[in-house]
């Protein structure tokens, strides 16, 4: 399988990037897309080039380390499925690709396809935790919690803070992710406590990060590998505006 | 919001001095959802105005009574017999477009900032055309809405524009096809705008839930749509001389 790549390189955060071009002549059907790039980093040492930064990590689709655009859709053509499980059985030989990374302020580029995303570290710094007692584990069903909520928790809790939605959103907006960590939380009893405090501190932050506003085109949703739906966002939404007007400062717990 | 109250935000993950760098008063306006809701709310006051005003421009089709007065000239009159109603409405009006453009321009200057660098190549697939396009739609709109006053409320642009006769000034108006013309494309832009805008601004405000969200995107469709048809018809049925 033959493939025309064109990938953005870029040395340092300061310098500036372009889009450079390779012949790729080894790929095979069987490879992820992260094992093809590999081959081209091997050829590319051997040629003495400096080779592709991409971050990587779990590569089975669950530690959300990877990910980058694949002509101009985050994580490539496939939904619901991060780089790493992309197989190039997904392509055709000839094809010709354009790699680039998330583009975003709040997102630096660290080197060719790999950004800085500690900016999501910060906004779960600011809310993305729950008050609990230290001590031996509790019993799991000492809390009652209705199926329904536990299910639509965990689907929140599915996001594994890739930054997709981030990168495919023509605002750059990091309202998906960030209503996906508020929604993880607020659905669980655990959760009540800081619930209005934490919208308020999570909107806050994601804002100071140079983060943009949400549109609602849904381009976040439909690029998610974990297929987080938009209703995470309405949710934020509403426990930003329920959170505005009853909040009281110095509760500590930030209970309306 | 400054710096300091970031890093005591970012590093105090604690909980007490976390909470007390909140501040309601930067938390609400100053917040891009807090924009969004305002932008929602008035666009509701500015959809039920278009709706309403949309109700009365149909006059425009019902025939003179016997004394040969037209239904909207006595509609026309029958607004104008209640200045402080209309002057209230129009004030409530003013305000909510100011606020609505006011929050779309800020909210689109942190877009900018948020994505300076444009990707060489992006697929935008999945959203449509209508969602994408609301600040080009919405200030087209509202560059008609000032040359509409000053078509048939003040009249200044108009080519034989009599005070009160509205069943005349429209006739005539709308006679003159670039007139026309650019009503027609307004609309359309309004429609694509409402098409978005309706369902958008019940996620806005949080409004979302699998089993009614289905029939609340359908309904903003259908809406959009007979808003377009409604108004359209009337510049239409004008040049194609239905209407006299």
């Amino acid at each position: 399988m033959k493939l025309t790549l064109h990938i953005w390189r870029q040395r340092s955060t300061s310098e500036k990037g372009r889009m450079v071009s390779y012949e790729m002549a080894d790929a095979n059907e069987h490879m992820s897309f992260l094992e093809m790039l590999d081959v081209l980093n091997e050829q590319l040492i051997g040629r003495g080039d400096d080779p592709v930064a991409f971050d990587h990590d779990c590569r089975e689709g669950i530690c959300g380390s990877c990910g980058f655009m694949i002509n101009g859709i985050a994580h490539g053509p496939r939904s619901g499925t991060t780089i790493c499980q992309l197989h190039m059985r997904h392509f055709k030989n000839g094809d010709e690709l354009w790699l680039e990374p998330w583009r975003a302020t709040a997102f630096p580029i660290v080197k060719d396809l790999a950004v800085n995303r500690s900016a999501f570290d910060r906004i779960i710094q600011a809310g993305g935790y729950i008050t609990t007692p230290t001590g031996n584990a509790i019993d799991g069903n000492a809390i009652a919690i209705p199926k329904e909520d536990s299910e639509r928790a965990m689907d929140a809790a599915a996001c594994i803070g890739c930054g997709a939605c981030v990168a495919a959103c023509p605002n750059a907006s990091a309202s998906l992710f960030t209503g996906a960590k508020i929604s993880h939380l607020g659905l669980l009893p655990q959760g009540q406590p800081e619930r209005n405090g934490r919208a308020l501190r999570m909107v806050q932050i994601a804002q100071e990060e140079t983060f943009g506003n949400c549109t609602n085109i849904g381009e976040c949703e439909a690029v998610c590998p974990k297929n987080i739906s938009l209703e995470v966002i309405a949710r934020m939404n509403r426990d930003f505006l329920r959170g505005s007007f009853l909040w009281r400062s110095g509760s500590g717990g930030d209970g309306g | 919001m400054s710096n300091q109250i970031f890093m005591a935000t970012s590093i105090n993950t604690a909980g007490k001095s976390a909470g007390n760098s909140i501040r309601r008063d930067l938390s609400f306006y100053d917040a891009t959802i807090g924009k969004k809701a305002v932008m929602a709310a008035t666009g509701v006051i500015l959809f039920g105005f278009v709706l309403v005003h949309l109700v009365g421009n149909l006059q425009i089709f019902l025939p003179p009574d016997a004394k040969g007065i037209f239904k909207i000239d006595e509609y026309g009159k029958f607004l104008h017999s209640m200045p402080a109603v209309l002057w209230g409405a129009r004030s409530v009006l003013i305000a909510a477009v100011m606020l609505h453009i006011w929050s779309s321009i800020s909210l689109a200057r942190m877009q900018r900032r948020a994505r300076p660098t444009a990707y060489v190549k992006k697929n935008n697939a999945h959203s449509t055309y209508a969602s994408r396009t609301m600040m080009l739609s919405g200030p087209i709109v509202a560059c008609f809405i000032m040359y509409h006053l000053l078509h048939f409320t003040g009249g200044q642009v108009h080519p034989n524009y009599i005070e009160t006769a509205v069943h005349h000034n429209v006739i005539r108006g709308l006679q003159e096809w670039p007139a026309a013309i650019f009503y027609i494309v307004a609309i359309m832009l309004l429609g694509t705008h409402l098409y978005h805008g309706l369902w958008s601004m019940l996620q806005s405000l949080g409004v979302s839930h699998p089993s009614y969200t289905p029939m609340l995107k359908a309904s903003a469709k259908v809406f959009a749509f007979l808003i377009v048809v409604g108004n359209i018809s009337i510049p239409i049925s004008i040049l194609l001389g239905i209407v006299k």
